[in-house]
């Protein structure tokens, strides 16, 4: 079957500073991907270049076979939370709406059917109370469903989502991890930047290490093998205990990074 | 209303209405862009553009001299963001050095001006500080002719200006073009800017872009709603403070225009309801149930 | 001495006393503050006036210190309510500032020798005629005022030199090593004060930003040395002072504009021809770059290729550049280049590393 994202050969540089070197990857479509590495390695700079919005020194990726241009419709793109200022002036059914303004065509307004569309997909992140609310009012987590819903509205085919775990409270984390067994069920393929190397063989099926280079990537089991782990961390990572708390989380995913020097 | 019996009061109303409206909703999106500071420097940057559209026509046509501004706005931008990018200067530095480097120039090339015969003539001068009195209905009549397609331009590209502001990047990943979009928005700036020239003046036109954005956006939450009262808050001071300055005798419309903005912003900062300081205060000083 | 004399000599002056703290502005990334301190010092200046109905009176430069300090708190404390981000705070509070001191100007002080004309572009020609005697001492006022300010902001360059060094490029270790972040922030405001006020009335507010600003910017492209970068930026300055004046006499037009736009001179050389970092250097430098990591491109793309499956079609002459998305004519270049110096060996279509190839890429790697 064709996978849903090839990526060969890409390499990319900032100035002249390569930040991904020769990076191929490829991944089967309906499945759910996490992206692993230290941080700087590269992680957010992949899926910019993968979307386009930055220009690759080298390399092409295809969505189903075709390049991004001509795919855009079927790609949406969660980006990093703290990317923007939430104390912009607008409410959460308006940036969900956001997600539609790409397939509007330029001069319509978004109307009902957006608004209806919009909705839904607040519902199945749990957000449905929260439409009318201003941005600048929601917790992190909430801001995190709230962009993983215009995201939804995109009805895309392949998401990219740049750390979503990062930061959230538990009910985020569940939401978010029902949400992509849910996109996964019907076919979409989900690739999700990912810091919390323990929760990678519950969340995932297939796992990609990049340090600047490709380390390994395919299925977990296959994979995510502490040999491979060491080499993308430089060989100085321990596992830390799972902490099992159902506050806000950011400890943990702290803890994780701390056993991990870059 | 015998205020607006007057000819010359007329006009000074209309157009100091007109640009009040313009930069108050442009300015919006400089303000929430971040861009309130390139405002400042850009304006200051329109003067040399003004004298050398002078020296090379010869005329005062207030069409002739905004296109002039608006030509050297734009080549501070770009020189602007070319130091940014190249360079390891940062903005804040290029920002003060192409404000502080343009604009004296322009008053390098007001002072050559001067000596000439036809110098009284232009009083180009009064471009400094702005001077409402001496606006017609030329001036009029250029400013609206800009103005309304301005604002056209921002309702037919609102959803597109609104997710560029709000998220750059994602509004890239739209397949939206975004650098064209920009270089839009940022010459719609630059017309709002030139149109306050004869008004506000270049030392002080990043008032008029930022304080009714500053003010309107304490009293909402929404965007659409944030620009339309900006548009107001803008219109009425510009209206106000131009007309006490075309009454007053010795004060510059400028500056009496910036005062009207203050005072609306300092209510603003203070009374709005939720954002303001006072509604702050008190929700603090009453102990939560 | 002559008047033209002292008229340059008080430029001088008052470009390196502005220059000196300009370098830490600039490093500080709050240029923007010259800009609104050298505007709203005049509100303090017309305050005083108000009050002492003296030009003369040291309770002007005072106030005007003050006001400028007070500026920066304002836009700070403005800030910190969150009801605006800081650029739009800068934005509103210096032109209302000013706005009320220009108003105050034209309507009660029009008699008194304050113009909104001198406020921008300050009255340099007529520096001279300004002269405070003082026993043997007779000099122009504003020369006075300058060399006070630049002695001023000499001495505490060096003797703070250290602290000031570790506060600009390291606040976390500076603040442990106990220099309070917000004491040298204000007392950088308040010497940023002390000068534009100083140089207000000569040199008018806009010079004050250009000094202030645009040598230390062109300085901060041709070294990476603090104290090299003081001294640039004071050359600098006084070099476009003088130029200044002179292009000014030239062409009989506004000295304190076109010592400005020398300042903007002096930048755009730097930005265009700086060995380092000057835009023609830069793309010189770019270019070449551009061909050496293309070939190491190349090397570590046959080395991840090196023995695999598809190895045979990743590592032909033909298909290389189709899977790099290299245009066939830069492909064959870059291959071309690579086996000119030794990365590669052509077998046919088929590229192979040699040993120094395969260094270099797995040099490479571990960047
Ligand atoms: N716009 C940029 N300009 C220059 N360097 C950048 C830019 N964005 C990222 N980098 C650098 O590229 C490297 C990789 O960044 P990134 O992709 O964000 O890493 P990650 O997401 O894995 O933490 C980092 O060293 C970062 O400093
Ligand atoms: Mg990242």
């Amino acid at each position: 079957m064709q996978p849903a994202l090839a990526i060969t050969d890409l390499t990319v540089a900032y100035h002249d500073k390569p930040v991904l070197w020769d990076v191929d990857l490829e991944v089967p479509a309906s499945t759910l991907m996490a992206i692993v590495g230290p941080n700087g390695a590269g992680k957010t700079t992949l899926i910019k270049a993968a979307l386009g919005l930055v220009r690759p020194a080298a390399g092409q990726t295809l969505f189903y076979g075709r390049p991004y241009r001509e795919q855009r419709r079927l790609v949406g793109y969660v980006p990093q939370r703290g990317s923007v200022d939430w104390d912009f002036p607008t409410s959460v059914l308006d940036v969900v709406m956001m997600g539609r303004y790409g397939s509007l065509g330029w001069f319509r307004r978004p109307g009902k059917a957006e608004r209806q569309h919009a909705l839904a997909a607040l519902e199945k992140v749990r957000m449905a109370d929260f439409a009318t609310r201003q941005i600048s009012q929601l917790s992190g987590g909430q801001q995190q469903r709230v962009f993983l819903a215009r995201a939804l509205v995109q009805d895309a085919q392949i998401y990219f989502m740049d750390e979503p775990f990062q930061g959230v409270d538990a009910v985020t984390e569940r939401a978010i991890i029902d949400l992509l067994r849910d996109l996964r069920a019907n076919g979409k393929t989900v690739i999700v930047v990912h810091h919390d190397l323990q929760t990678v063989p519950e969340y995932f099926d297939q796992v990609c290490l990049i340090n600047v280079r490709r380390i390994a990537s395919g299925p977990v089991a296959e994979v995510f093998t502490e040999a491979n782990l060491r080499a993308t961390y430089g060989g100085r990572i321990a596992f830390l205990g799972h902490a099992e708390d159902d506050e806000a989380t950011p400890s943990r995913t702290e803890g994780m990074l701390k056993g991990v020097a870059d | 209303m015998e205020l607006f019996a007057d000819y010359t009061l007329r006009m000074v109303a209309l157009g100091s209405a007109m640009l009040g409206i313009v930069s108050g909703v442009l300015g919006c999106f400089a303000v929430l862009r971040r861009q309130a500071l390139l405002g400042d420097a850009m304006s200051h940057a329109a003067l040399p553009g003004i004298v050398v559209a002078f020296l090379l026509t010869g005329q005062r046509d207030p069409l002739i001299l905004m296109l002039g501004a608006a030509g050297s706005a734009w080549l501070a931008a770009l020189l602007l963001m070319s130091v940014t990018r190249t360079t390891r200067v940062k903005e804040d530095s290029s920002l003060a050095l192409i404000l502080a480097v343009f604009f004296g120039t322009g008053l390098v090339l007001l002072s050559w001006l001067q000596q000439r015969p036809d110098a009284a003539q232009a009083g180009l001068r009064s471009f400094l500080f702005g001077q409402a009195a001496a606006m017609v209905a030329r001036d009029v009549q250029v400013m609206v002719a800009l103005g309304v397609p301005t604002l056209v331009l921002v309702a037919l590209f609102w959803k597109q200006f609104k997710v560029l502001t709000f998220d750059p990047e994602y509004a890239a990943s739209l397949g939206l073009p975004v650098r064209g979009l920009s270089v839009l928005l940022t010459s719609l700036i630059i017309v709002a800017i030139v149109l306050g020239l004869q008004t506000v003046g270049v030392v002080l036109m990043s008032a008029m872009l930022v304080a009714p954005a500053a003010a309107a956006r304490q009293w909402t939450d929404r965007l659409g709603v944030m620009i339309v009262l900006a548009g107001l808050f803008g219109a009425s001071a510009g209206v106000v403070g131009a007309l006490i300055s075309a009454t007053a005798r010795g004060l510059a419309t400028g500056p009496t225009i910036v005062l009207c903005l203050g005072v609306l912003t300092l209510v603003s900062f203070l009374f709005a309801p939720n954002r303001g300081l006072i509604w702050r205060y008190t929700r603090q000083a009453v102990p939560q149930v | 001495m002559s008047s033209t004399m002292e008229v340059q000599l008080i430029a001088i002056v008052v470009a390196a006393a502005c220059a000196l703290p300009g370098v830490f502005l600039v490093l500080r990334r709050m240029a923007m503050m010259s800009d609104a301190i050298s505007h709203t010092v005049l509100l303090g200046i017309v305050l005083g006036y108000f009050v002492t109905r003296d030009l003369a009176s040291p309770l002007l430069f005072v106030g005007a210190v003050a006001t400028g300090v007070l500026t920066v708190s304002l836009v700070e404390m403005l800030t910190r309510t969150n009801l605006i981000k800081e650029d739009a705070a800068i934005g509103l509070v210096f032109p209302v500032l000013f706005s009320i001191a220009v108003i105050l100007i034209s309507r009660y002080a029009g008699n008194v020798h304050l113009d909104t004309d001198a406020v921008l572009l300050g009255e340099l020609a007529f520096a001279p005629f300004d002269r405070i005697t003082w026993g043997w001492l007779d000099l122009p006022r504003a020369l006075l005022i300058g060399s006070i300010t630049l002695v001023l902001n000499l001495l505490l360059i060096v003797l703070l030199y250290k602290e000031l060094k570790l506060a600009t490029f390291d606040v976390g270790l500076a603040a442990t090593l106990g220099f309070s972040p917000v004491l040298v922030h204000y007392g950088l405001m308040t010497v940023v004060s002390i000068t534009a006020v100083g140089a207000f009335d000569a040199v008018g507010s806009i010079l004050v930003v250009a000094l202030m600003v645009a040598p230390p910017a062109a300085a901060y492209l041709l070294t990476d040395r603090l104290s090299r970068m003081l001294g640039l930026s004071v050359v600098i300055a006084v070099l476009s002072a003088v130029l200044g004046y002179w292009f000014a006499r030239w062409f009989n037009v506004a000295i304190a504009g076109s010592m400005a736009m020398m300042t903007g001179v002096a930048f755009l050389l730097a930005f265009l021809f700086a060995p380092a970092r000057g835009i023609v250097a830069l793309g010189v430098r770019r270019s070449r770059q551009r061909w050496e990591f293309a070939q190491q491109m190349l090397t570590l793309h046959l080395l991840n290729h090196e023995g695999t499956a598809e190895a045979d079609d990743e590592c032909s002459r033909n298909h290389l550049s189709h899977h790099l998305r290299w245009q066939p004519r830069f492909a064959a270049t870059v291959i071309r280049l690579a086996e000119q110096g030794g990365l590669i060996q052509c077998d046919g279509m088929r590229l192979m590393l040699t040993d120094q190839g395969r260094r270099l890429a797995q040099e490479a790697s571990l960047r």
